[in-house]
């Protein structure tokens, strides 16, 4: 009933698209990322000319759908003879520039709502105590800020991770050749919808169950302190506190 | 000699696979039609449209409002994308589609059609100036049959002007596999879920040609915003394209199809196929 | 012909079709986000939960709605849905073709989509609540009861709300893929807009603004809400 060999022949078409699916999630993640340290830079500043556009920009980018984004960046732009003539045309010109662009522009604005959710996390007793004992803005920053504000935001920004490899499946739609893109394209000659999609369907989980450990992993190595402390076996806390000092002392 | 056999073989084996298909069929669901869902794109002009207002139009919905009168059936036109469509009808979510689909040997194999109701040539068309100089404006027409050997001077024609540019083409079509088969190793070949995005990619100068129907191309090549684009080399003709455009259907449901058939001959028969194509193509393009 | 005709509630334009569009992407959502809140919670319970079988249907859950981008799972309910339902219906006797509604399809589909970026915002709020005041209520003699009511709902709630602003501006994003199994909301009406008229700029544009005007709105409330969960607590000095 299982069509096996059409199954693995659909499996290693769509993995010939794996690298284009890849280049496009991390180009545009490390761009987005980059992008939304200026944004929350910007937003949480106390002058309303940096504040203001940077709470414009996440409104904008957070509040349509990518995918009208997308199409905005690729056919609308296109259509002025100005974008056509300008520098950036180099970038817009071709499908996969768009849509880099696009994705990176989107998660920005995500990215930068979610550090800035980190930031408002933190207890104003550890800024209170910083400043207290006379660290200057940097050393409050990198000492205090960066690390509670990391931890804080680890798991939201696996979240848009993970979004963000789905959110490249879209590129299909203009005319990237990424893993939906074949998927897609198979599906027109086969008309074989559930199987196609299907095998597409696992190469995503797989990628992302590969985020999602990641990220787990490094989500688990720097919150030692909220790990539930083991109550039954004191001996084998002992162990613990003794072959790692640092827990021990967070935890006193 | 022995491939021929065999072909012929197997050409039997499927004729009786066919016959015993349409037996089970008919025996299991003779029903009697009086309502019929029909798919459209509703974006391929002039085949079919979306109006402002968002109803249906165009050749295709007009012929389909004839037929059905003539068959007194009730019929109700839904709007589908192209790449869902033969998916739609496989599952029941439609009885049949029309959507200027061309008869291919591969789509015989998972749908039924109804005898064409017209045929249609296609086109190339750039929006560069230079490339339109050297290509040519759109004029004669050009027969290919089908068979690689016969057509190859004219292929090997198309091939030196194609050779490293980009051309556009809507993902799906007969025309899709056309420029697969015969341009994929010497140009970039971008594929796009509606005809009107390749055009738009044409003026956008991201794309060098396009290849699409040359009733499509007319149409929205009147347009003022379209001004730089038109129609190159010759209009590509003749039984490359199969029988031509027609109904598809279910394989389980021959008594709908035979109804259709029933009253697309006699809407040709008397003129109102080829009335329709010349409101709506200016040309008569029945088969 | 100008923008503002083509904007017109006439036969010739397309403001009402936008209208209504819009009327329905909010529909969509609402419901969406109901349907996700249930399985959601559900999920969230099941992978806080002592139990291991419990925890690794949460987990599977998870890594099944997070993991397949959206257009695939709209995709695959869509043709796998109605072959599903049309089979169940044979075995109770029905014949054809039994459709599975756009609407039902695509709010099942985006439902358990929300559903899943709900679960994880619920366990992160459950996380956040200070052990501390956990253990202090179990010190002073507190019911299982008492404790969800008194203080794990109230602080959980606080904490969540942020992130249920960021699920619901994701729920109403996600529903305009529900615009490639054909119903006709506003990414859709978009579309089809700007085919028609060939004023790509322009109609892309204008169904941005109007998801800006439903995630403006709509944020506005969460803001709204915020502020009076949030107004016992110390304002941070990053924030304004």
């Amino acid at each position: 009933m299982i069509d096996f060999a059409f199954l693995l022949d659909t499996l290693l078409k769509l993995l010939s698209a794996l690298p284009t699916t890849l280049t496009l999630f991390f180009s545009s993640l490390s761009l987005g990322l980059l992008l939304s340290f200026a944004i929350v830079g910007m937003r949480v500043s106390r002058c309303p000319l940096l504040s203001y556009p940077a709470r414009c920009y996440i409104m904008i980018f957070r509040g349509t759908p990518l995918i009208i984004q997308m199409y905005l960046i690729y056919y609308g732009l296109g259509q002025f003879p100005v974008v056509r003539d300008s520098f950036a045309w180099v970038v817009l010109r071709s499908p996969y520039g768009c849509a880099v662009v696009s994705l990176a522009l989107c998660t920005a604005g995500y990215t930068a709502e979610i550090i800035r959710g980190g930031l408002l996390s933190i207890p104003y007793g550890q800024i209170e105590a910083g400043q207290a004992i006379g660290m200057s803005r940097l050393a409050l920053l990198r000492r205090i800020i960066a690390p509670v504000t990391l931890r804080q935001v680890l798991p939201a920004y696996s979240t848009e991770a993970i979004l963000m490899l789905k959110a490249t499946a879209l590129a299909s739609l203009i005319t990237v050749w990424d893993v939906t893109g074949i998927a897609q394209q198979i599906i027109q000659r086969t008309y074989r919808t559930m199987e196609v999609f299907a095998c597409a369907a696992f190469i995503y989980l797989v990628l992302n169950y590969i985020i999602v450990r990641a990220m787990r992993w490094l989500e688990h190595r720097l919150t030692p302190h909220l790990r539930e402390r083991p109550v039954h076996t004191p001996t084998k806390a002992k162990l613990d506190a003794g072959s790692n000092p640092k827990s021990l002392r967070s935890s006193l | 000699m022995t491939t021929i056999k065999i072909k012929a073989l197997t050409k039997q084996v499927k004729f009786a696979l066919i016959g015993v298909a349409l037996l089970c069929a008919s025996v299991s669901e003779a029903k009697e039609w009086t309502a019929v869902t029909i798919a459209t794109e509703a974006a391929y002009p002039p085949w079919n449209m979306t109006l402002p207002g968002g109803t249906i139009g165009g050749f295709e919905p007009e012929l389909m409002a004839d037929l059905c009168a003539r068959m007194k059936l009730k019929c109700t036109l839904q709007a589908q994308d192209w790449d869902g469509m033969i998916p739609s009808l496989q599952a029941g979510k439609f009885d049949l589609i029309m959507d200027a689909i061309v008869i291919t040997p591969e789509r015989e194999k998972v749908i039924a059609f109804s005898r064409p109701y017209a045929a249609t040539q296609g086109v190339l068309a750039a929006s560069d100036p230079e490339l339109i100089a050297r290509a040519g404006v759109a004029g004669e027409v050009v027969k290919l049959t089908g068979d690689a050997a016969l057509d190859k001077p004219y292929i090997d024609q198309m091939r030196t002007l194609l050779k490293g540019k980009t051309i556009g083409i809507s993902s799906g079509t007969a025309y899709t596999q056309f420029v697969e088969t015969n341009f994929k190793d010497i140009a970039s070949i971008r594929e796009y879920k509606k005809s009107d995005e390749h055009v738009l990619d044409l003026q956008a100068g991201r794309i060098d040609f396009s290849f699409d129907d040359v009733t499509f191309f007319s149409s929205v090549l009147d347009m003022p915003e379209n001004k730089s684009v038109s129609m190159v080399g010759s209009k590509i003709g003749g039984p490359i394209w199969g029988p031509g455009e027609a109904l598809g259907f279910r394989q389980d449901t021959p008594e709908l199809k035979a109804k259709f058939d029933e009253a697309l001959s006699a809407a040709l028969a008397d003129g109102t196929v080829k009335r329709l194509t010349e409101k709506w193509f200016k040309a008569d393009i029945t088969p | 012909m100008d923008t503002l005709q083509m904007l017109s509630f006439g036969n010739t334009g397309w403001g009402l079709a936008l209208l209504k569009a819009i009327g329905m992407t909010l529909l969509l959502t609402v419901v969406s986000l109901l349907v996700g809140a249930v399985f959601g919670s559900l999920v969230a319970a099941a992978k806080l939960s002592r139990q291991p079988g419990l925890r690794w249907l949460g987990d599977s859950y998870l890594v099944l709605f997070r993991g397949v981008p959206e257009l695939l799972v709209i995709y695959l309910f869509y043709f796998g849905g109605a072959t599903v339902v049309s089979a169940v219906g044979h075995w109770f006797g029905a014949t054809g073709y039994i459709g599975m509604p756009p609407f039902l399809v695509g709010a099942l589909a985006v439902g358990l989509l929300s559903g899943s970026y709900q679960a994880e915002v619920y366990r992160g709020a459950f996380m956040a609540v200070p052990r501390g005041e956990l253990e202090a209520a179990l010190a002073i003699g507190m019911g299982k009861f008492m404790r969800f009511k008194r203080v794990l709902i109230p602080q959980v709630m606080r904490y969540a709300l942020p992130g249920l602003g960021n699920v619901w501006q994701m729920t109403l994003k996600d529903s305009a893929l529900i615009s490639v199994i054909g119903l006709v909301e506003l990414m859709r009406a978009s579309l089809m807009a700007a085919g028609s008229t060939r004023q790509y700029f322009a109609f892309y544009i204008i169904g941005g603004i109007g998801y800006l005007l439903l995630t403006g709105l709509s944020g506005r409330i969460f803001n709204i809400a915020e502020a009076r969960v949030q107004r016992t607590q110390r304002r941070s000095p990053l924030q304004h």
